[in-house]
């Protein structure tokens, strides 16, 4: 009897670091975009399987959507597609690259899988009671809304910088 | 899963790192920092099945700093280019020396 869900999350997992892979090494900035969204997509699968079925659309939406297409757009409008060169640095740097991401690795693996830190794991079922309760947009609205209502208007505040930035950087003549 | 989940969110992280220091067009650069920030996504996700939901709200705000930065950081590219037609990051060491 196979797992299910865990074969599932193999095929995610797998093809997510495939993506992965072809963003770093791909030479296209096209095809190293669309490499970036098969990963998006992969995640967005993996955060159903870990029932966060709200965050895998939102992740869909504003990530493999709108962000990803920004970039395309950038790409697009900067006519970068047509007349790549290799710009993937000399060996020195490829090795540099390669230490600094396995020490980067190194640590977060060791720190997010040392033993103990998923001891005392009543989380799950507290979401899925929430989820049963309010429903999947429920579970994740009413804290968002009640305990993080602070932050929340901070996000919308931060979204008006950004916006006011981003047109008075691309602007020609301010 | 969590603990499958945990290790692949590493991964990811690292090939952003990798991929931030090995390339060198602007706008991969911002491609691998958005991978970045998914890997820390997805040990938020998995840690909301131990802690609770909080994981998944802090995933919000996760998201809404990416927007903000992916828009800040395409229109500085836009206008690097405005300036000297190439997004290489070769062609802006003014401020490195």
């Amino acid at each position: 009897m196979i797992d299910i869900p865990f074969f599932l999350f193999v095929v995610f997992a797998v093809v997510a670091i495939g993506g992965g892979i072809g963003m770093v090494s791909s030479r296209n900035p096209v095809a190293s975009l669309l490499f970036l969204v098969v990963t998006f997509f992969s995640l967005a699968g993996i955060y159903v399987l870990l029932n966060a079925q709200f965050i895998a659309a939102v992740q869909v939406i504003v990530y493999a959507g709108a962000i990803m297409v920004l970039f395309l757009f950038v790409i697009m409008l900067l006519n970068l597609g047509s007349d790549y060169h290799a710009d993937i640095r000399r060996f020195g740097w490829i090795v540099a690259g390669f230490v600094a991401a396995g020490i980067i690795g190194g640590i977060l693996s060791s720190g997010l899988t040392q033993p103990g830190l998923l001891a005392g794991g009543g989380g799950g079922a507290l979401v899925d009671a929430s989820v049963r309760d309010v429903g999947v947009v429920g579970a994740v609205a009413f804290p968002l809304f009640r305990d993080f209502a602070v932050p929340f208007e901070v996000t919308s505040l931060l979204l008006l910088v950004a916006a006011i930035g981003a047109v008075l950087l691309a602007k020609r003549r301010v | 899963m969590v603990q499958y989940s945990l290790w692949l969110s590493a991964v990811l992280f690292a090939l952003g790192v990798l991929g931030v220091v090995i390339r060198r067009n602007a706008i991969i650069l911002f491609m691998c920092v958005e991978l970045m920030l998914n890997a820390a996504n997805l040990a938020f996700v998995a840690f909301s099945r131990v802690v609770g939901i909080d994981g998944q709200v802090f995933v919000f705000f996760v998201m809404t700093v990416a927007a903000a930065e992916a828009a800040v950081g395409l229109a500085i590219v836009i206008s690097l280019f405005r300036h000297s037609e190439s997004v290489d990051t070769r062609n802006f060491n003014l401020l490195r020396w």
